[in-house]
């Protein structure tokens, strides 16, 4: 009986690897069939197989390497001097990291809002930029309801970032005392 | 003495105060810790040092382990990077896959001097110093894999790498060792 391997359902890789793949179990078992019916028919497979295999057996003789007798006594010895730092998840405050990214929206959100309204759509003159830079009044951008509630909204939000920060510490003070 | 306890029953022992049950996960894992180091960093001080600052840094991040994965894999990844974190600050050359030709270079010197040897060897040590012969890289895989016992999957998760990238490395990686055990214990890999 021989197999035909053009016509095999082995993905790419020389037999070396699909064998290693067989040998770890981590063919499919359409593979595992095809390989099969290889290693009773092909020789050379046949051959390949029994060499990869010793080397795989070889592999799992092989022992640990110990450290020394007091190795685990000095391991002891240094974490007597330390204490567990409190978990990661504990100390980063998921509500700060999302007021800092709200921070950030509202602060863009609000220049491309202001940005726009200052254009001009109607503007049918040649110039490349929809925005006539040289009749920008500056003097008003920091001088309407607007950007004053703007600017309102994001101090309250580093106000409420900073009690966020603040109050994490007192609670982190009187936990230690 | 070995408690028969499970490692996370052991963890929570631990972060619930007792620190002398840490010594418990110590001793089950020294070995596998220390093996896995030394065949990278190919020094037994060394490893030594880096084996008990990886027990340390795991004792002091130990809240942090959530029980996603085994013990084992999370240990191992605080090995491998306080390994890889070594061997920069040491400036050894940790060598990619394609590239051996130091440890190439170190195996032909002293051939010779193995060919006298290979008959007093045993397997066991057969594979250990056909395993030393090869890169960190390699050697960390293979370790990893049949030592550790850990699985593609969390071979994948302890290097930070794909699993398929992680398939193909171990493929490679066998296949130098086969390379290295047919050229430096020919007679041996013939009687077994």
């Amino acid at each position: 009986m021989s197999t035909n391997i053009n016509n095999s359902p082995l993905g790419a890789g020389g037999i070396e690897q699909q064998l290693w793949s067989y040998i770890d179990g981590h063919s499919s078992s359409e593979e595992r069939s095809f390989i099969e019916k290889l290693l009773q028919s092909n020789l050379e497979w046949k051959n390949k197989y029994h060499e990869l295999l010793d080397i795989h057996q070889l592999m799992n003789t092989s022992e640990l390497e110990q450290p020394s007798l007091r190795f685990t006594k000095n391991v002891m010895e240094r974490i007597a001097q330390y204490h567990i730092a409190p978990a990661t998840k504990n100390y980063i405050n998921k509500k700060i990291i999302w007021g800092i990214a709200a921070f950030f929206i509202t602060l863009i959100t609000g220049f491309l809002i202001y940005g726009f309204a200052q254009i001009d759509w109607n503007d049918k003159s040649d110039s490349t930029l929809p925005v006539d830079l040289s009749q920008v009044d500056f003097s008003k951008i920091f001088n309407n309801n607007f950007v004053n509630g703007f600017m309102m909204v994001n101090v309250l939000l580093g106000l409420v970032l900073l009690d966020r920060v603040l109050a994490n510490k007192r609670k982190k003070f009187q936990k230690q005392a | 003495m070995s408690t028969g306890l499970g490692d996370n029953e052991i963890i929570s022992r631990v972060l619930r105060g007792e620190q002398n049950a840490y010594a418990e996960l110590v001793n089950r894992y020294q070995g596998y810790v220390f093996t896995l180091i030394l065949r990278m960093v190919k020094s037994r001080e060394d490893a030594e040092e880096i084996a008990q600052d990886v027990f340390v840094k795991a004792y002091r991040s130990l809240a942090d382990f959530r029980g996603e994965s085994k013990f084992s894999t999370w240990l191992y990844t605080i090995t491998n990077t306080t390994s890889i974190t070594f061997l920069r600050k040491k400036k050894l050359e940790v060598h990619s896959l394609d590239n051996e030709k130091v440890f190439e270079a170190a195996d032909n010197k002293d051939s010779g001097f193995r060919a006298n040897l290979i008959e007093q060897k045993s397997r066991v040590n057969m594979v250990n110093e056909a395993i030393s012969m090869l890169s960190p890289d390699d050697a960390e895989i293979i370790t990893l894999f049949y030592k550790a016992e850990q699985s593609l999957e969390e071979i994948s998760r302890i290097l930070r790498l794909e699993t398929n990238t992680v398939k193909v490395r171990l493929h490679r990686a066998r296949g130098r060792l086969k390379e290295k055990m047919e050229k430096n214990f020919s007679e041996e890999v013939k009687n077994i």
